[in-house]
């Protein structure tokens, strides 16, 4: 098949780009996008980035089985900074998290048809992003072995609970609630695309496995019926979740004392912080995905440019933020809250404050013009710069606020090591390889819901 | 012993056995250099080829060498061989071991009640004089030193060394075993040896017989030195002490035509004026524990009871920083502010040398401030001061009427009193001169810490290679605690008894003389002086329990000697046996040429200060605040404890004051004090591992390289070294082995395989003075410094609150509440308030903590180690911010670099009763007891560290690894049985010592009662010289610490966060002369 080229898709100027490419019926676009599952070529960039990923995650096991042995001082943290990379991750990585569901349920919800060619492998991003989050609380305890233990509330006849009063326990609860909606919304929205590719499939061993993932749909009315009730119904949970989760994360720092931490406004803008680095990796993995698999009339730049906009959205509500939380600094008059202010600004990580505010507040207004939004090398970088901000803002607000509270005599600094750096890399390695299986073996883009979109699927009632 | 060998007719005649020698060198050669395992099946395997020597060896009830076992040097040889071939491995366990049935207690032994303590009086030895004290025992093992309560020089408080003196006792890396020449030899032969010298010198009159020891003052040790001088009236007793007091001994000859120790009545002097006398700090300082709690008596209550302390002061010190006028002065200046203190009082041949006009104002204000209270003031001398400087103190305090009142004198404690730098020159004269046959070293590390230009090393060498080759070659012997820098250079080392298992006497500052019994018995088969001065008394191998009391027989008058003994040894000293004041004399002539002067000439006259960059600066001397002489530098607590100016841990620095570090080019100054780390180049904010400018500092042309260490209050054109580091043969925690100490996994070290930590100040020491002249050059490298604290100043918080004189406080008694409103009411929070669900019924326990009292001594920091089994972490670890202490003594600076205000501030957990770090644990790890203590459950802890975030006062401590050593058997002998030993992975924190509440408490319920004021004394509480610290119950009006807490200035630690802590601070309140410039 030949490469698409970016300009052949380029509508007349001050037309929107489509949300799918022209040309396509039923048949062709089911055997695009199956084609990426049932090929019998697996392309070499493929294995290529699956060995990398592999190596990295070995690396973040080596990390993890020395945490294990030698204890929570093999990283940076100390006392004041009791928290560091672990949780500035955890925060991360949830974050990322959020458009996934965001666009399948919340979109879904206000028939935002342009959702349909990112939704899937959104909600994987979703799922394997909480995957990641969802490790470091555990391996940010002194004892995980016993923090998987007492963290559940277990009905057992000691009668020992969880405390509920701590939003560390609601943390529980939040994201391991989240992780199964999500993976709910996700598997049901695969159900049948799986039985397509139990259909489609040549080899019998294939057509068995994806057999037993369609669950023996056959795709009839009453099939259809249930399942649109069932999708809505699951989007409807979805949707509070997408919310919630991360106002309860937030809560984590909202909660304590701490300046810098202690603020009504976190949850709004945690949220809008969350959606923001979201979209800023659903970009991240659609632009090379559609680069690599030919996939630009199904990801179009009608979905870039909206993935954009949003990011301008969310990102001033973040910039939004940020100002007031400088402002309220210096509104409350409070002196403890004043020095987190001038720690900002003047303290000793106060660099990592202006990268923030240049990736964050500065480098996400190019999103204005229409150039930026349509240009997607331009979107990718963009979006690494902001991914990288997300993380300094919560390098920002964790250690930041710790080093320097109410005792001067306790301030300190924190400087990460090597395990650190490990750790969260090989994350990112496990985040990928993930994500590579996913594109390889289940059909990244919804086939079902794609063919909603074709001219033919318009039945004139 | 030989001889009755010799004679046994029986005996075959060496000569005519026939040598199986030569085989059974082949196999010792052979496993010597065996490569691979070293183990075998049989011992066929073994030896094989030379099986048939070996076996017969073995088998043979009588092998063919058997008589050689008699004859002394054959018997070495079998010694050998027994070393290469059976201890390898395998056959030691062949040997058959001695009968030993291990029994219960079928009747217990009278008084022990398993997991109830016994507390038994004792007192330690330290720098020349006595510290009585009480030892808590479980089960006959000493685990925790607390002062003795009825004794006149301890009233319950110690000293931070005593608290540590028991890790010493336990420490793995003492000498375990008698050597000679390095080899093990047993007791016997040590024994053989040494009396063979007996022998000798009784032939030659104890000519080149020669002891060294430090500064005794047990009267017992005292007598025995005098009997062995009686029986060789040719031999030698040398003493030396590093931190010596010749000083003062110089000085009351020069005041009085004799010597005598002041004794000094604090609670009674008004005024006090330090010149260099660091009584607030120091521990050295004879009396520290009484005359702190003594001084600070005065300052409990703002008002005119309160004394006045002016310090004229060099190298600062806690004192300096407790006065309410301190006078910067380089080593030399506090001479001539002496000088021209004592000419205004009329002090007869005190000339007044030239001051700057500042120096002038403050001593006019002194000596008006002096003269108006006559017989209620007293000028106290430093230690580390010259001659003159004490004599000028004598007389003033003369002329002052201060004699008999605030100040008597009594005998010296010390026993024969020497000038040490004189003895340790003459022994070393002798030394090398060959006069030295024999020389007994007990205690210390003379090759170490004797002064750089006597070079203790290469005479004790000469003794060791026999340099004067004579025919009875010379013999030295070291009794020590340790393997030290002195061990190898002499040919016998044998491993000293803790003053805690052996028997010894001493006596306390006042004269006082304790019995010190042992604890336990000795850990590693040491022996006491007592026991090896006796060697050479007629009476060998008498134990130090009868010398002991055989010298206070001969002392005690009475016939009811074994009442009288009873009741002694279980109090802890001798009623009466305190020196009474004598009346004195002055007899002041003319005062000798400035010391320092003379040291200043003898370094230029060495060195060529041409060859040398650098500033010419005065160099002090002083001991290290917690490793003292270098002899504490295997204690790791000691170690860990920050330094109380510096917060410094691991190392010793060289103190330099602020201008000077912008001379060097550290930092430009802006005339302002921010952080301690800001005064530095090259440095992150408040981080704890900052890295220090090296510096080069040539003294007498001897160089040392130190980290400098910018202080505030530090005189400028002066640099002040800390003595006790550096040292090349010690343990795992005294060298810096490079390894994390907190690896478990790590191998851990029994001897030093490390490089020294710190620098050794004793190098560039000539003749043992406290002061001399260097250069000071910058080297452009850095070393990193473990600080546990990287912000010194108080910003806008005021952590400490402080009235700066008596008049500011009458104006505005509530100064340290001003804004009452901003504190919020107990229904301001959304969880109810735990005072109106029931809890706090019976007892609310609080703490107080008197900021005017706190010296910043640190001995409740360690206390605190010892009473609650915490962890030490290392260097490294403290570098990353880890230390584990669970009370910290904050230091905070003001004002001005060159004289600022330096303000100490305890920190325990303050028990909130909204504690923040309650509610955010996830799984109830930290709960709210019904008394209103922040209760930690071990168990439960994963180790969010959630807590510790949100604790306002970081108090919390994590075990970010296992920093708890579970391995090493003498230190589970140490630990406090009441106390879990907490593992990784859990945040652990100050409990008000709730192990002591719950003892406490079940007393009270087995009597029907409530528990009493005072009746619990928390472990900082306890060992607290100056009473800073009080506990008790907040319910019962009537109690100590509501009586403080109802006082005006009586204030919380943030308050308006609403988490309305137990631990309360009283503000502090100065005693400034109106007079003089207020500090800042």
């Amino acid at each position: 098949m030949p490469q698409i080229e970016e300009i052949d898709l380029l509508p007349p100027k001050g037309v929107r780009p489509p949300v799918i490419g022209p040309g396509h019926d039923l048949g062709t676009a089911t055997d695009r996008i199956a084609g990426i599952v049932l090929t019998k070529h697996t392309p070499l960039f493929w294995f290529a980035i699956v060995a990398l990923a592999v190596t990295i995650v070995g690396m973040l096991n080596t990390a993890i089985a020395y945490l294990f042995a030698r204890g929570t001082g093999i990283w940076g943290i100390n006392i004041p900074v009791g928290w560091g990379f672990a949780i500035v991750n955890f925060v991360w990585w949830i974050g990322i998290g959020h458009a996934g569901t965001l666009i399948s349920a919340i979109l879904l919800l206000f028939k935002q048809s342009w959702r349909t060619s990112i939704n899937r492998f959104a909600e994987a991003m979703t799922i394997f992003a909480v995957m990641q989050a969802g490790l470091f609380p555990l391996i940010h305890t002194g004892r995980p072995w016993l923090a998987a233990y007492w963290l559940f509330p277990l009905p057992l006849t000691m009668g020992v609970w969880p405390q509920f009063r701590s939003p560390l326990i609601w943390d529980v609860f939040a994201v391991s609630t989240y992780f199964t909606v999500s993976f709910l919304f996700w598997g049901v929205g695969l159900i049948p695309d799986f039985a397509n590719l139990r259909d489609s499939a040549k080899s019998l061993v294939v057509r068995r496995i994806y057999g037993m993932l369609a669950m023996g749909w056959r795709g009839s009315a009453r099939h259809w019926n249930r399942y649109e009730t069932a999708y809505m119904l699951l989007a409807g949970l979805a949707t509070p979740l997408v919310l919630s989760v991360h106002s309860v994360v937030s809560l984590d720092f909202a909660v304590a004392v701490v300046p810098g931490w202690h603020t009504t406004f976190f949850p709004p803008y945690f949220v809008a912080g969350a959606i923001f680095s979201g979209f800023a990796m659903v970009l991240i993995l659609a632009i090379p995905f559609r680069y690599l698999y030919n996939m630009q009339d199904f990801i179009t730049l009608r979905h870039l440019q909206n993935c954009g906009k949003l990011m301008l959205a969310t990102g001033s509500i973040v910039a939004y933020a940020y100002v007031l939380e400088m402002f309220i600094g210096w509104y409350s008059q409070d002196k403890y809250e004043l020095a987190m202010v001038h720690n900002r600004l003047h303290g000793p990580y106060s660099h990592y404050y202006f990268m923030l505010v240049f990736c964050n507040i500065i480098s996400p207004q190019s999103l204005w013009f229409n150039k930026v939004r349509s240009t997607p090398w331009m979107l990718f970088v963009l979006s690494c710069i902001v991914q990288f901000g997300m993380w300094l803002e919560r390098f920002v607000i964790v250690v930041m606020s710790l080093q320097r509270d109410f005792i001067p005599s306790s301030w300190g600094m924190y400087w990460f090591t090597k395990w650190d750096v490990m750790t969260l890399v090989g994350t990112m390695g496990f985040f990928t390889l993930l994500f590579f299986l996913f594109i390889r073996f289940m059909p990244a883009i919804s086939i079902f819901e794609i063919r909603a979109l074709l001219p033919q699927a318009k039945v004139k009632e | 012993m030989s001889k009755t060998i010799d004679s046994n007719p029986s005996l075959v005649p060496v000569s005519a056995i026939k040598p199986a020698r030569k085989e059974l060198e082949a196999v010792r050669k052979e496993l010597a250099e065996a490569k691979g395992p070293k183990f075998w099946r049989s011992l066929e395997e073994l030896s094989g080829k030379h099986e048939a020597a070996f076996g017969e060896l073995l088998e043979r009830e009588f092998p063919r060498q058997h008589s050689e076992w008699l004859d002394p040097v054959s018997r070495r040889n079998f010694l050998k061989l027994a070393g290469a071939s059976m201890a390898l491995a395998g056959l030691a366990g062949c040997t058959k071991q001695p009968l030993e049935q291990i029994l219960p207690y079928v009747r217990q032994p009278e008084e022990l009640i398993p997991g109830r303590p016994i507390f038994y009086a004792t007192a330690m030895p330290f720098a020349g004089y006595g510290l009585p004290l009480l030892v808590e025992t479980h089960e006959f093992r000493p685990t925790k030193i607390e002062g003795n309560p009825q004794h006149a020089c301890s009233l319950g408080a110690t000293d931070l060394f005593a608290q540590a003196s028991i890790l010493g006792l336990y420490d793995p890396d003492r000498s375990i075993a008698i050597t000679h020449m390095g080899e093990p030899r047993p007791w016997g032969e040590f024994l053989g040896a040494a009396r063979n010298r007996v022998v000798y010198h009784k032939g030659n009159q104890g000519a080149g017989l020669r002891f060294l020891t430090g500064a005794v003052s047990s009267p017992t040790l005292g007598s025995q030195m005098k009997a062995i001088l009686q029986i060789f009236p040719q031999a030698k007793w040398h003493r030396w002490d590093p931190v010596h007091r010749d000083g003062a001994r110089a000085g009351s000859k020069l005041a009085f035509g004799a010597e005598y120790d002041p004794q000094y009545k604090f609670a009674a002097a008004d005024v006090v004026v330090s010149l260099d006398a660091d009584f607030l700090s120091g521990a050295w300082f004879p009396g520290f524990v009484r005359y702190a709690r003594d001084f600070m008596s005065r300052r409990k209550e703002p008002g005119e009871g309160m004394n006045r302390l002016y310090a004229a002061e060099s190298s600062p010190t806690t004192t300096g920083a407790k006065a309410d006028h301190w006078l910067v002065l380089r080593h030399s200046d506090v001479e001539k502010v002496a000088r021209a203190l004592a000419a205004k009082l009329g002090v007869a041949g005190a000339a007044a040398p030239p001051l700057s006009e500042p120096q002038h104002k403050w001593i006019d204000a002194v000596a008006a401030d002096l003269t108006k209270h006559r017989g209620k003031s007293l000028v106290v001398p430093g230690e580390f001061q010259s001659a003159t400087v004490h004599a000028l103190a004598h007389a003033m305090n003369d002329k002052l009427g201060n004699a008999g009142q605030t100040v008597f004198y009594t005998e010296p404690v010390e026993v024969d009193a020497v000038e040490h730098t004189q003895s340790i020159r003459e022994l070393v004269d002798d030394m090398n001169s060959g006069k030295v046959e024999t020389l007994i070293i007990i205690g210390g590390n003379q090759v170490y810490d004797a002064p750089a230009d006597l070079d203790f090393q290469s005479a004790l060498e000469k003794l060791l290679t026999n340099a004067s080759k004579r025919e009875v070659p010379p013999v030295t012997i070291q009794l020590s605690l340790y393997d030290n820098d002195t061990t190898p250079f002499c040919h016998w080392h044998v491993p000293e008894a803790h003053y805690l298992e052996s028997w010894s006497d001493v006596r306390a500052h006042d004269g006082t003389a304790s019995i010190i019994q042992p604890m336990i018995s000795p850990l590693y088969d040491g022996k006491s002086a007592h026991e090896i001065l006796g060697i050479f008394t007629d009476q060998p191998g008498v134990s130090g329990y009868d010398l002991l009391q055989a010298y206070w027989r001969s002392q005690h008058s009475g016939d009811d000697f074994d009442k009288w003994w009873r009741r002694s040894v279980h109090d802890g000293f001798i009623a009466g046996s305190a020196f009474p004041a004598r009346s004195v004399t002055l007899k002041l002539g003319s005062l000798p040429e400035p010391e320092v002067r003379t040291v200043l000439k003898m370094v230029f006259t060495q060195a060529a200060p041409a060859e040398v960059k650098g500033e010419v600066v005065e160099v002090m001397f002083r001991p290290d605040p917690t490793i003292y002489d270098g002899s504490f530098i295997n204690n790791g607590w000691l170690q860990e404890t920050p330094k109380p100016l510096t917060r410094t841990t691991w190392d010793n620095v060289a103190m330099i004051s602020p201008a000077m570090a912008g001379r060097l080019g550290f930092e430009e100054l802006e005339g302002e004090l921010i952080s301690q780390s800001d005064l530095q180049k090259n440095v992150n904010k408040d981080h704890q591992s900052d890295a220090q400018n090296v510096i080069a500092i040539n003294v007498g042309g001897r160089t040392v390289r130190a980290p400098a260490w910018t202080q505030p209050g530090h005189p400028d054109g002066a640099v002040t070294l800390f003595f006790g580091y550096g040292q090349e043969r010690t343990g795992r925690v005294g060298s810096d082995t490079g390894e994390d100490l907190a690896r478990s996994d790590a191998p851990r070290p029994t001897r030093s395989v490390g490089k020294p930590r710190g620098y050794d100040a004793y190098s560039v020491r000539s003749g043992a003075a406290y002061a001399g002249a260097g250069i000071i050059s910058t080297t452009g490298d850095h070393y990193p410094i473990a600080v546990t604290q990287g912000h010194f100043t108080m910003d806008d918080r005021e952590p400490v609150k402080v009235a700066k004189s008596l008049e500011a406080y009458r104006k505005n008694p509530n100064f340290a509440n001003e804004n009452p409103e901003e504190i919020p009411k107990t229904d301001e929070s959304l969880y109810p308030y735990f005072g109106d669900k029931g809890f706090y019924e019976r007892y609310a326990w609080g703490m107080t903590i008197d900021l005017n009292s706190c010296v910043g001594c640190q001995a409740c920091s360690v206390a605190c180690y010892a009473e609650n089994n915490i962890s030490i972490v290392g260097k490294y670890q403290v570098q990353r911010g880890r230390e584990m202490g669970w009370i910290r003594i904050d230091a905070y600076y003001e004002g001005d670099p060159a004289n600022p205000n330096i303000y100490f501030q305890p920190v325990p957990c303050m028990q909130c009763e909204n504690a923040p770090c309650e509610p955010v644990c996830p799984v109830g790890a930290t709960t709210h007891s019904t008394e209103g203590l922040n209760d930690m459950v071990y168990n439960r802890c994963v180790g969010t560290r959630y807590c510790s975030n949100n604790c306002p006062y970081k108090v919390r401590r994590f075990n970010f690894m296992l920093f708890a050593d579970f391995d090493t058997p003498s230190l589970k002998m140490m630990r406090n049985p009441d106390v879990s030993v907490r593992s990784r992975g859990v945040m652990e924190k100050c409990t008000y010592c709730v192990q002591r509440i719950n003892a406490a408490r079940i007393n009270a319920e087995k009597q029907d009662r409530y528990i009493r004021d005072g009746e619990i004394l928390t472990a900082c509480q306890q060992v607290c010289p100056t009473q800073a610290i009080t506990f008790g119950n907040k319910n019962d009006k009537d109690s100590r610490v509501s009586k403080l807490k109802a006082d005006k200035r009586n204030y919380s630690l943030v308050p308006e966060l609403n988490t309305r802590p137990r631990t309360t601070y009283t503000a502090a309140v100065w005693n400034t002369n109106p007079e003089l410039p207020e500090k800042a």
